[in-house]
């Protein structure tokens, strides 16, 4: 704010000296120039009357000739000074409208309302760089879970998409670079709320420097960086970046994970599914040859993670120099018949069109069914703004790196916990993962099922840590089950606990639950608000662990110890 | 040579040396003090006042301050002599000139300041 009242100050300062000195040659010249009073004897003007006369006239409201008529003299410097008066007013007014209308000006007003905005949070904060389609995606979602985010983006557009998105909280948006220390600053870096520097930029390099920018200025924040090449990931894991968000790998493995394991590609899907999506099922992916349209950076690991699996990719790339293709591929852009032919698309089972150009991307899509119907198709979405077309085509997977990359930090930043869960479940089999996906299937319905944590902690579960304060077991399947009958199981599956040296993958529903336990649950939406009544009321707890409904009134409480009484003796 | 600085001194100065040829003469006595005087030094101040807005520097801030302080002075002074002339029945009296003139002494003080802070400046700066 101090910024722009120095800017205004500096801005008005010939304005104002103008008037300044034409007020003061006014008033001058009217105490100088002889008048007559109305006995007709000469007076002059005193300057009290002198500056009575020239505010009025000035500010052109002109109350008239006073105290006496004037004379001829005095009437002729009375038009100089109208003309100068109003002149020197349109000037500094001038000036104030064009400050207003700076660019330079206008910028500093809205660092300014930002950095009001920004202080007046109070709750813990997210500060988001670059609004693409994965930021975008992230602030809606973390909105729609009542978190509270600042946004930085280079461009003013982005800024204004931010604006004028429906959003249920308002989401401060800065229109800067991101990579200059002042605004990550400006955006409350060194906040104690801020509770975390997410780079979306959709550039390494970009998202490199907001990395360690943040981890300079407040190194115990949690940085996630989204990075598409190793060097880069390397580079920034090694300052310790604390994630780093890579979205072509996390797809190429959950693909590849497709061929070997369905179900736990299911468990991972669901897992991290979007909030209230519909359950999707799913084609499994034949074995067998493929088509790799692109060996760019999508493409290397895409092949990578398919020969794991012992899966042939043959690839179609269009700049052989760049990018180094394998013996054996073919030249060309995909998009037409005769690359397509001569890679051999009537004899293979799929084809992935993972080119950086989405135009292309269905071209080769369209081009590629019509030679051979039966492909397994896989095709790769850079822009979300082209989600209708992309829907029109029907692709068997579609692949968004933006939406990954915004789900995965979604996880991270919600269910800090579901890491851990995945990674122990990566090295779990299949039979395991088809256990886990029946379970679930078991208690969701048709959409996908929510995730969530909770810590027992007097402040989070009262109830759970007074039982567990007095020495009184509570048990897993005590606070699953339903508060109205605890005969109902509630619709959720426990899926993890972890403990300060242990973890419990699937835990059994007679695991005891011990002090400052994290949980991970799956389930619907529903059983995690009983769940959380139950481990938070203490009536509802008792009813739980004993299936007594205990009274909770004083009076009540004393007349049925009389009546258990009577019935004990 | 810097003709902004130039021109900042010279308002500076100026509003000082019209404070004081407004300032001396005999306390109390209307014919050794000119009511233009006072004008100008006024005018002059104020346009000095002006000339200092906008300057970060912590001497530019304190340049400011004596700057309004000097212009305060003589806005009272100015007032006081409207009343006495105007409003009040004794007219421009001994008493009412007195305080007008120690008034503008106090705005001189802040002038003398002001020009004092900017030879210390000029000092300080090196090239």
């Amino acid at each position: 704010m101090q910024k722009v009242i120095f800017l205004l100050l500096r801005r008005m300062r010939m304005p104002l000296i103008v008037l300044i000195a034409t007020y003061a040659i006014s008033i001058v010249g009217m105490t100088l120039i002889p008048g007559v009073d109305d006995q007709g004897q000469p007076w002059r003007m005193d300057f009290f009357h002198a500056i009575y006369f020239v505010s009025f006239l000035g500010s052109t409201i002109g109350f008239g000739e006073i105290p006496y008529p004037f004379t001829a003299a005095q009437r002729m410097w009375t038009t100089v000074i109208i003309y100068a008066a109003v002149v020197s007013w349109l000037y500094a007014i001038g000036s104030i409208l064009a400050l207003i209308q700076d660019q330079g000006f206008r910028r500093v007003l809205a660092q300014s309302a930002l950095m009001r905005k920004v202080r007046r949070i109070q709750e813990p904060f997210y500060i988001i760089c670059g609004y693409g389609d994965a930021g975008s995606w992230l602030v809606r979602e973390l909105n729609e879970r009542s978190m509270q985010c600042v946004v930085i983006d280079k461009a003013q557009e982005k800024i204004l998409d931010l604006e004028v998105e429906d959003l249920a909280y308002s989401v401060p948006g800065l229109h800067a670079d991101a990579t200059e220390a002042e605004s990550l600053i400006m955006s409350g870096l060194k906040l104690p709320n801020c509770v975390g520097v997410i780079g979306l930029t959709g550039s390494d390099s970009a998202n490199l420097t907001i990395a360690i920018t943040s981890k300079l200025l407040a190194p115990e924040l949690p940085v996630i960086c989204q990075s598409d090449s190793e060097d880069t990931a390397a580079n920034m894991a090694s300052f310790g970046t604390d994630h780093v968000v890579d979205p072509f790998e996390i797809f190429a493995s959950r693909f590849a994970m497709m061929f070997h394991s369905p179900s736990m590609y299911l468990v991972y899907e669901w897992m991290t599914g979007v909030h209230n999506a519909p359950l999707s099922d799913f084609r499994s992916p034949p074995h067998g040859n493929w088509i790799l349209c692109g060996y760019g950076r999508f493409g290397k690991a895409v092949r990578k993670h398919l020969a794991v699996e012992g899966v042939e990719t043959r690839i179609i790339e269009a700049d052989v120099e760049r990018t180094g293709p394998p013996e054996g591929s073919i030249e060309g852009r995909g998009t037409e018949a005769g690359t397509l032919i001569l890679a051999g698309i009537e004899s293979v089972d799929g084809i992935i069109a993972g080119t950086d150009d989405d135009t292309n991307n269905l071209s080769v899509l369209i081009t590629a069914c019509n030679l051979n119907p039966e492909l397994f198709t896989v095709i790769r979405q850079n822009h979300r703004a082209n989600d209708a077309i992309f829907q029109a085509a029907r692709a068997d997977l579609v692949m968004q790196p933006g939406t990954i990359t915004a789900q995965y930090i979604l996880n991270l930043i919600l269910a800090p916990l579901l890491d851990d869960f995945l990674r122990l479940a990566h090295d779990c089999d299949d039979a395991w993962a088809n256990v886990l996906v029946s379970r679930v299937a078991g208690v969701v319905e048709d959409i996908a099922p929510e995730t969530w944590a909770v810590q027992i902690s007097p402040l989070d579960t009262p109830a759970v840590f007074d039982c567990l304060i007095r020495g009184e077991e509570v048990r897993l399947g005590h606070i699953c089950s339903d508060p109205r009958d605890r005969d109902t199981a509630l619709p959720c599956v426990p899926l993890l606990i972890k403990r300060d040296d242990s973890s419990v993958l699937l835990p059994d529903m007679q695991e005891s639950l011990q002090a400052n336990d994290r949980i991970l649950f799956c389930g619907r939406e529903e059983a995690r608000y009983h769940l959380e009544h139950n481990m938070r009321d203490h009536q509802a707890l008792y009813y739980s662990r004993t299936g007594d409904d205990r009274p909770s009134g004083v009076v009540w409480r004393h007349l049925t110890r009389h009546v258990e009484q009577d019935v004990n003796r | 040579m810097n003709l902004e600085k130039v021109i900042f001194a010279f308002f500076s100065i100026l509003a000082l040396t019209l404070n004081f040829g407004f300032f001396i003469g005999e306390l109390d006595d209307p014919a050794h003090h000119n009511a233009y005087e006072l004008f100008a030094a006024l005018t002059v101040s104020l346009i000095a006042t002006i000339m200092k807005f906008g300057d970060r520097a912590h001497i530019g801030a304190l340049l400011l301050a004596t700057s309004l302080v000097a212009d305060l002075q003589l806005i009272t002074a100015a007032l006081v002599w409207g009343y006495a002339v105007n409003i009040s029945d004794a007219g421009l009296s001994p008493m009412a000139i007195a305080s007008i003139v120690s008034l503008s002494g106090g705005a001189l003080l802040a002038n003398l300041i002001s020009v004092i802070l900017l030879v210390i400046e000029s000092i300080t700066f090196r090239r």
